[in-house]
């Protein structure tokens, strides 16, 4: 081991989390969604495309960042509220596969409304963060991505704070922990989850604003869904910190496989080899690391 | 009897909506079956190419009153670039009469249609892209990669390379890592390059990237241990403006990044904002609206409502000159096959004809109002690709430049693989090999 580069391996990990926080950007908006009314949203990843678009189309007409921001978010309420009023409302007690189906098509749904309402033209997004990297003992860290670790620590803060300590907050916690229990209660469910849809749309606008600067605006944003997959299965469908340690998990594992052992497999390990990792870790534990184990009287 | 006349009158009309909408050819129509993709991942690139495409078959229409006086006709299947609704589309078209040829500008699509365009003896042009073998004629007789195949591209970028480094002798020592997407549009070259660091002795090392490629950071860290001298991008959508953005995070210099000909694009570079000022790319045609022809499409159509383009600041784009590259060539082929079979509408088979015949030297660029635009054609019944030359371009942050001259591939070197591949595909699938005589006529 005397020869082993410890500074590359020291990069590759470093990189490999910070892309994590990004996988696990993505995957609060499944936890949000799936905590709550126990659906699988599919469409997490039209809803980012559809925040980016249009975030990114109305700052080329000319409507100022911060109007923009507030406008997009304003949509992507309208667009939650309307979900839930139109697509899961009426399907109250269908099959959890019902319901996912429901989100598939849901997911076709905004990708063909996003490029009906904005085009198909690719966009560059600049967030005003210089994307240079700066060297810390040799290692290149990228300030972007410190950024993006940065935002999405923000965002798990907030949501704490608005789950824990807000009526809404807490009524969503009855709701997740217990649903017809909440609903005995007198708790209002299609107005929680309607809320829930909300934040999961403000979710699908950080996401997308923090991927669409790293991609560009374009459709391929709504296939990043793909990398929360995994880290859905590792850290729990229905909880936020398993999103996050799953995505740093994921991140690192991924990267550190593509660069030590890819060579061995033909290269490209990174489209399969957290499917595997998850896949492996779902026979040691179904529920995910942070995910509540299920018990059904049968 | 209400009924009855009610449902008669609706067939009527039924009959009288699609009478219009399909396209019906007669005597003096010549048809365009178009498998565009306009929706979906990759719809950026389709509306660009189809759009230019169109707009030069409307140029013909309008200014010349088409070919000849036969009238170019077309009509779009959305694909979504997608194989199975490519043939589904073919399948739906292929019965309009009076087909002149197919330009799916899909590999994936391309490959499927191979066996059937054959049977149904109509041309498929896969300008730019498609199998590198399909360039031989006496295996592949309605198959033509026109401008450019895969390994001329390989052969253009390493000339390039050895054109800024002092020749080809200067490569002898150098790294070079080709960046590719995890494909089989990816991985068509990988033995070509292998080929080429051989003979010219550069140090080469293939990198794939997986599909869709947004995600490339362990990449650009091991090209960053490796320290290569160039890098070359044989990527496609959302994996380029990720590569650029990629170097930039490892500092790589984005001038020492050569993109290939999927890699060139206006899409390819904007979404990667500062990261890709400097990076070059190949191209066959120049993109920009100075042209004549692009400025006769702006005056004829555009400035009459009728362009195609949805938006006009992507008049002169790479995707829409290539569409009007794409046009030009069709048409010639078309106006070449006519000068043998007559000013009428021809079969597909002859339109064969027309492409095997399709040589258009500078001059004849010139005249068609494209001098600058591409360079040359030189088509013959055994090479379908035609031997374009290709030319390299920078981006400035906000267009492409041309920064070399037109540069040849190495055709003489690649000719014998080629026919070497082609050969086996023909041993595979029990094709008897073409003659010259096989090709002076033209059956339908």
């Amino acid at each position: 081991m005397s020869g082993f580069d410890w500074q590359f391996f020291v990069e590759v990990l470093i990189g490999g989390l910070l892309s994590g926080v990004m996988y696990s950007l993505v995957a609060i908006g499944f936890v949000l969604i799936y905590k709550t009314s126990g659906v699988l949203n599919f469409a997490q990843g039209a809803m980012l495309l559809f925040a980016a678009l249009t975030f990114v189309s109305l700052v080329e007409r000319g409507v100022p960042f911060a109007l923009a921001l507030i406008i997009t978010f304003a949509v992507m309420v309208v667009i939650g509220i309307a979900i839930e009023r139109v697509v899961l409302r009426p399907l109250t007690n269908r099959s959890p596969m019902t319901l996912f189906m429901a989100t598939l098509g849901l997911s076709y749904i905004l990708e063909g409304a996003a490029q009906l309402i904005w085009g198909t033209q690719v966009h560059g997004l600049d967030l005003g963060i210089d994307d240079v990297p700066f060297e810390v003992g040799g290692v290149l860290i990228s300030q972007f991505d410190l950024f993006a670790a940065a935002i999405a620590a923000a965002l798990v803060l907030f949501l704490s704070v608005f789950f824990r300590y807000t009526r809404v907050g807490l009524a969503f916690r009855a709701v997740a922990d217990d649903q017809f229990a909440a609903l005995a209660v007198g708790l209002r469910l299609p107005r929680i989850w309607a809320t829930v849809w909300a934040v999961a749309g403000l979710v699908a606008l950080v996401a997308g604003l923090l991927w669409g600067a790293r991609l560009g605006v374009q459709f391929s944003l709504s296939l990043v869904v793909l990398k929360a997959l995994p880290v859905l299965v590792l850290g729990g469908f229905d909880s936020i910190p398993g999103a996050i340690v799953g995505g740093l998990l994921i991140g690192a594992t991924e990267k550190l496989a593509e660069v030590y052992i890819g060579e061995y497999f033909g290269g490209g390990t990174e489209s399969w080899f957290a499917y595997v990792v998850a896949l492996a870790f779902l026979l040691i534990r179904p529920s995910g690391i942070f995910g509540q184990k299920l018990v059904e009287r049968v | 009897m209400h009924l009855f006349n009610q449902l008669k009158a609706a067939a009527v009309a039924a009959s009288l909506v699609l009478s219009v909408a399909l396209p019906a050819a007669h005597a003096d129509e010549q048809y365009f079956p178009l498998q565009s993709y306009r929706v979906g991942p990759y719809a950026a690139g389709g509306t660009g190419f189809f759009g230019g495409f169109i707009d030069y078959l409307n140029l013909i229409n309008t200014r010349d009153g088409g070919v000849n006086g036969v009238k170019l006709t077309w009509s779009e299947g959305e694909t979504q670039y997608e194989v199975e609704r490519g043939v589904e589309v073919y399948e739906r078209l292929k019965n309009n009469p009076g087909v002149a040829a197919w330009n799916p500008l899909s590999v994936g699509i391309a490959y499927a249609m191979i066996d059937r365009i054959t049977q149904d003896k109509v041309p498929l042009i896969t300008i730019n892209h498609g199998r590198t073998d399909s360039t031989d004629g006496r295996v592949f007789p309605y198959v033509f990669p026109l401008l450019l195949n895969p390994y001329s591209e390989t052969s253009g970028i390493v000339n390039y390379i050895a054109s800024k480094e002092g020749g080809l002798e200067s490569l002898k020592g150098k790294k070079m890592v080709v960046l590719y997407h995890g494909s089989p549009y990816g991985k068509e070259t990988i033995p070509i390059y292998e080929l080429l660091a051989k003979k010219y002795g550069f140090e080469l090392q293939q990198i794939e990237v997986p599909h869709p490629g947004n995600e490339q950071q362990a990449q650009w860290l091991t090209i960053r241990r490796a320290k290569p001298d160039y890098v070359v991008l044989r990527g496609w959508g959302v994996m380029n403006p990720v590569a650029l953005k990629s170097a930039a995070k490892v500092g790589f210099p984005v001038d020492h990044i050569v993109g290939n000909v999927w890699s060139n694009s206006e899409e390819d570079a904007i979404p990667a904002g500062d990261a890709a000022k400097g990076y070059t790319a190949i191209t066959t045609q120049a993109s920009g609206a100075e042209y004549p022809v692009v400025k006769e499409i702006i005056k004829t159509l555009y400035d009459n409502g009728k362009g195609n383009l949805e938006d006009k600041n992507r008049i002169g784009s790479v995707y829409h000159n290539l569409g009007i590259v794409n046009g030009i060539l069709n048409v010639e082929a078309i106006r070449i096959a006519q000068e043998k079979f007559g000013k009428r509408t021809l079969t597909g088979d002859e339109v064969r004809w027309g492409f095997e015949h399709l040589q258009l030297d500078p001059a004849r660029v010139e005249a068609l109002g494209a001098k600058g635009l591409f360079h040359s054609i030189n088509v013959s019944w055994d090479n379908h690709e035609g031997n374009g030359y290709v030319t390299f371009q920078q981006w400035d942050g906000k267009k492409w430049n041309v920064v070399s001259d037109w540069i040849a591939p190495d055709w003489a070197l690649l000719r014998p693989i080629i026919e070497k591949s082609a050969e086996a595909y023909a041993k595979e699938k029990g094709i008897k090999l073409r003659t010259s005589e096989d090709v002076v006529t033209a059956t339908n």
